[in-house]
């Protein structure tokens, strides 16, 4: 029993990437157990260690945690990455609930048929450029500090990181009208944490293939 | 300007539903604004109200919060409804997690083309009675206690009521296999801010008739 947090997942991004974010940006190292077949899955629902029968799945602290959002709270709380009160926080969720909601799109988007792939990344495109990225972008400006929220490093700061590297894998020249973003992309990015996240041999998984969907689809076939 | 905290949605509980609940829980009383068409809707997006452009939106505090989870969160912790630390609100948040999982499932029945409806409601009632119910019913049993975290009172309880109701709704037995949770269900509805809740009159809302779906859709398509 080493100590670290335990991720049990699947050897790609899925709903667990934002914790290996988010472990990786406090500087907290971690061990990981990927699923591979389906009997191991079933092995885990039976011996009772996932509470709704789905992973994620996070070994913590003596808890073993599911459901993400109560994960990714936690892991905030924990190491300082939550605001400094309530009303700090409300903006970080505010903040992160929104860019989750973009996050969806870019989850979903593997499993979407071969001929809805291209309406389907015009769609990411919109809401990125539309919807999500402006409200960033403005708050960058309108502060003129480093961070999104108290002027201080913090969950919101990560998850946006995470997604606007996951939008530019589809749609390269995505943040092509937002310099406030780019700034923040690269500041981030030089965030020793982050740094060390970005580089080759670290625990941040590749975008999903087609591999990665045929597992999904046979571990969790209903 | 400290007044009551104004709610935007429509008409119908949707979204907004879980938080006219955890407000009511705690006391608070509240005001809403209803949009009715889609010109309703535009004018919030417009004035920049709504950080993206989505309600529910809530007026509290001197913030215009959008986004549910942010919301229920800002509440429950202003309220004391969030557990007495990290330990705490993490098991609350499992626990809500779920539901909002169950909810969705719930929430969206009514949208259901006719010929999906049925299998739907398959689902629905396989996913509470095999994945969800069985979860609050053994932590009920296995520590004995009135709510289901720390012995004290918090959204989590509230969240499971609002939606034990809802899944009742869709099928009134589906409590049956449950002791636990039937005694939980009539042990919190009468808390007495949730008991005044739940009697006519109050802000809750109806179930989402099929009648009411197309204009629903004309606001938000």
């Amino acid at each position: 029993m080493s100590g670290k947090p335990r991720l049990t997942y699947l050897n790609g991004r899925g709903r667990m990437e934002p914790v290996r974010w988010l472990l990786a940006a406090a500087g907290v190292e971690f061990e990981e157990v990927f699923l591979e077949t389906r009997e191991q899955f079933e092995k885990l629902i039976k011996d009772g260690s996932l509470m709704f029968h789905q992973v994620p799945l996070v070994e913590i602290d003596g808890m073993k945690m599911v459901q993400t959002r109560a994960i990714l709270s936690y892991i905030a709380g924990k190491y300082n990455l939550y605001g400094r009160d309530l009303k700090e926080r409300a903006l970080i969720d505010m903040y992160v609930e929104g860019i989750t909601d973009l996050m969806q799109m870019i989850l979903m988007f593997p499993f979407s048929p071969p001929e809805a792939k291209e309406k389907n990344i015009d769609s990411i495109k919109e809401r990125a450029t539309n919807r999500y990225f402006p409200v960033f972008e403005k708050v960058l400006k309108q502060h003129g500090q480093d961070f999104l929220v108290g002027n201080k490093f913090s969950w919101a700061d990560v998850q946006l990181i995470e997604a606007i590297l996951a939008v530019e894998e589809k749609i390269p020249a995505v943040l092509s009208g937002f310099p406030q973003l780019q700034a923040f992309k690269i500041k981030m990015s030089n965030m020793p944490t982050i740094k060390k996240f970005l580089q080759p041999g670290s625990p941040r998984k590749p975008p999903p293939d087609e591999r990665y969907v045929e597992t999904v689809f046979n571990i969790f076939k209903k | 300007m400290p007044g009551k905290p104004k709610l935007h949605y429509f008409n119908g509980r949707g979204r907004m539903e879980s938080i006219r609940w955890l407000l009511a829980a705690a006391g608070v009383e509240f005001e809403e604004s209803f949009l009715e068409t889609k010109d309703d809707l535009t004018k919030l997006q417009k004035d920049g109200s709504l950080m993206f452009q989505q309600v529910p939106m809530v007026e509290i505090d001197g913030m215009k919060m959008v986004q549910t989870r942010a919301i229920l969160g800002y509440i429950a912790a202003k309220y004391n409804l969030y557990g007495k630390d990290l330990k705490e609100r993490a098991l609350i948040d499992m626990y809500v997690e779920a539901i909002i999982d169950l909810n969705e499932l719930l929430m969206t029945h009514a949208f259901q083309p006719a010929d999906k409806k049925e299998q739907h409601l398959a689902t629905i009632v396989d996913k509470a009675t095999n994945r969800y119910f069985p979860v609050y019913e053994k932590v009920l049993k296995d520590h004995g206690q009135d709510f289901l975290v720390g012995n004290r009172f918090s959204r989590a309880d509230v969240q499971l009521l609002e939606t034990l109701l809802m899944a009742e709704e869709c099928k009134p037995d589906i409590l049956a296999k449950f002791p636990l949770l039937q005694s939980f269900k009539a042990r919190i509805s009468n808390i007495p801010t949730i008991k005044k809740f739940l009697q006519p009159g109050s802000q809750r809302k109806a179930p989402l008739q099929e009648k009411d779906v197309p204009k629903l859709m004309k606001i938000f398509h």
